[in-house]
């Protein structure tokens, strides 16, 4: 006998690693190009792709490296094909140049980033949360990233799908940053029972190849530049363009052009922020956290509120751009005295918030970089010490 | 009160071990690399997920080489969330080799459980409770295959405490091996694991 792997309602179940539940949100999302080189502890989603992609028509290719991947992989969305890589930080470290070029050029592409101790190679089998600002930052110049995380295995799935959603939406790309803990930890996931594509792809140009200009934002400033290959032609270039797609060294052009590729985002930004919040209505002490460190800070709050400590968590979906505003809304409303940023690395979550908080309301801080997830127990004495501070 | 309710309560009467936890029951699998203990998490962690209708979250810790070096698989068992995905206090410790025996032993509940392949247990450290079993000189004398020990295993703790059903375990085996041409045997090494933990189950109650 088997056992039965079909929810009570219809849904496939599967207790899978996060790693094999990105596979499969991706491919529900419509994802059929996955380009990479394996790297720990990302290589599961790789070797997932390579096994499901065949079957359904997509196209797997191990590259050389990773700048060979990413650069693959923009190709590939490009020619229209929805499509992603992953990897860990040594890899996103080389792909970051080509990430700054799909920045330019508005190409959708979905970077999921199973992160692990470094600098360099740092430590393969083991998690950290220190790429967070690097998704922020990485490449150079000026622009504005979008980074999604998860803290459950269902919640890799379901954020991934969100990642292509939100990547086709913006036409940019999306970081997915998952972590070594939540990338190999297994659960048990319940997968969209319809097997359609969930995300809808942008609708075709409907003016003439000979007219088209790419770069021509609608009025959310969005450009969703033509797939190659079904006549339309334009200029794909790093170099600030004119709506063309042709470099341009015109000033008004330049601010025009950096300004949309902020703007598209920020000025949407509430439709990409997503947070999940728990015991936050009367907290004195709320925790700041995303991934693995948010389920151990659920854990710290749920001990705390035991005990009748007012402790709340905002456990962070989005990272980037920072949802300063929905976390100052929550704060605003209960009775705040500090504010506690959990985080695997060495604080780097903490800058938005203090940024956010400016001075307001007192900030501590909970930090490991050992490679082990945080404990509850370490979050709850920092609660604790807050308490008596 | 309907037939069906009826039954459900006389069904609820008779608790497993993760039930008298309430919260949450830890267990950890511990060996070498290469002796299938990840595999084993993951079989216990589907089989009580999937078959038994349970919240389990299966993490584990290995380091970079292939073979050799410590391996652990943790899977956490609860009828609500579950927060923190590692073990904190072990409510069962399975162990293959000494190093994972004297490691982990010190980090049990009071009234947890270690289940140790004879092999393992040199000399007794902390105060858990520790069954001794000779799941890999079974699984070679018996099987000619040292690799199925952890599939006894599986048997074992199956009616040995009941953390996880008969049904479900085995579905979860058949389901892992069924295009495998070792699916006989791993089915055989199952059954042989529920012999034993009825035996010792009677020795020991």
């Amino acid at each position: 006998m088997a056992l039965n792997r079909i929810s009570s309602d219809g849904h496939p179940l599967m207790f899978v690693q996060g790693n094999e539940a990105c596979v499969q949100g991706a491919l529900h999302a419509g994802c059929r190009f996955f380009a990479g080189y394996p790297i720990t502890p990302s290589t599961e989603i790789a070797e997932g792709m390579a096994r499901e992609l065949p079957k359904l028509g997509g196209t797997f290719i191990q590259m050389e490296d990773e700048i060979a991947s990413i650069a693959a992989i923009i190709g590939a969305s490009a020619a229209g094909a929805r499509s992603m890589t992953a990897t860990s930080g040594p890899g996103i470290s080389l792909m970051l140049e080509n990430i700054g070029f799909a920045y330019m050029i508005q190409m959708p592409i979905v970077v999921v980033n199973v992160q692990r101790g470094g600098p360099s190679t740092g430590l393969p089998t083991k998690l950290s949360q220190s790429d967070t600002m690097q998704a922020r930052w990485g490449t150079h110049g000026d622009f504005t990233s979008i980074a999604l995380a998860a803290s459950t295995v269902q919640e890799v799935y379901d954020m991934t799908i969100r990642a292509f959603e939100v990547a086709e939406h913006f036409s940019t790309p999306v970081f997915l940053l998952l972590d070594e803990l939540i990338g190999h930890m297994r659960e048990k996931v319940v997968l969209n029972k319809h097997d359609n594509q969930a995300v809808v792809k942008h609708a075709f140009p409907e003016i003439p190849p000979e007219w088209y200009l790419p770069y021509t934002e609608s009025l959310d400033l969005v450009s969703h530049p033509a797939p190659f290959g079904k006549g339309y032609r334009y200029n794909m270039t790093g170099l600030v363009h004119d709506r063309a797609g042709f470099p341009t060294s015109i000033p008004a052009e330049i601010t025009e052009r950096l300004e949309t590729l902020r703007n598209k985002i920020l000025k949407h930004k509430r439709e990409i922020w997503q947070l999940r919040e728990y015991y936050t209505e009367d907290a004195k002490y709320v925790i700041i956290a995303y991934g693995s460190a948010a389920r151990a800070a659920r854990g710290a709050v749920e001990s705390l509120r035991l005990k009748k400590t007012k402790a709340g968590l905002i456990d962070l979906k989005s990272i980037w751009p920072f949802p300063d505003e929905p976390i100052k809304e929550i704060l605003d409303r209960c009775n705040i005295k500090s504010v506690i940023v959990a985080e695997n690395n060495m604080g780097q979550l903490i800058h938005p918030v203090r940024e956010m908080l400016g001075g307001s309301v007192k900030i501590a801080s909970v930090n490991r970089y050992d490679g082990h997830p945080l404990e509850p127990q370490e979050i709850i004495n920092v609660v604790k010490e807050e308490i008596y501070a | 009160m309907s037939h069906q309710d009826k039954r459900e309560k006389k069904n609820r009467k008779k608790k497993t071990p993760i039930e008298e936890h309430l919260g949450r029951y830890d267990i950890r699998i511990s060996g070498a690399g290469g002796q299938g203990i990840i595999s084993t998490g993951m079989l216990l962690g589907e089989a009580i997920s999937i078959g038994d209708g349970k919240n389990v979250s299966q993490s584990q810790s290995y380091g970079p080489e292939a073979r050799g070096g410590a391996t652990r698989a943790d899977i956490i068992v609860s009828d609500g969330d579950i927060y923190f995905p590692e073990c904190q206090e072990i409510d069962l410790l399975v162990a293959f080799t000494p190093e994972a025996y004297e490691k982990y032993s010190t980090a049990m509940k009071p009234d947890g459980i270690i289940v140790a392949d004879k092999n393992a247990v040199n000399i007794m450290v902390g105060q858990a409770k520790v069954v001794t079993v000779p799941f890999i000189e079974i699984a070679t004398k018996k099987f000619k295959r040292p690799i199925v020990a952890n599939i006894i295993a599986l048997g074992f703790i199956s009616t040995f405490l009941g953390i996880v059903s008969q049904k479900s375990i085995k579905d979860a085996v058949e389901d892992r091996f069924a295009s495998s041409s070792h699916l006989e045997l791993n089915m055989k090494a199952i059954e042989e694991g529920f012999k034993l933990g009825r035996e010792y189950k009677k020795k020991f109650s």
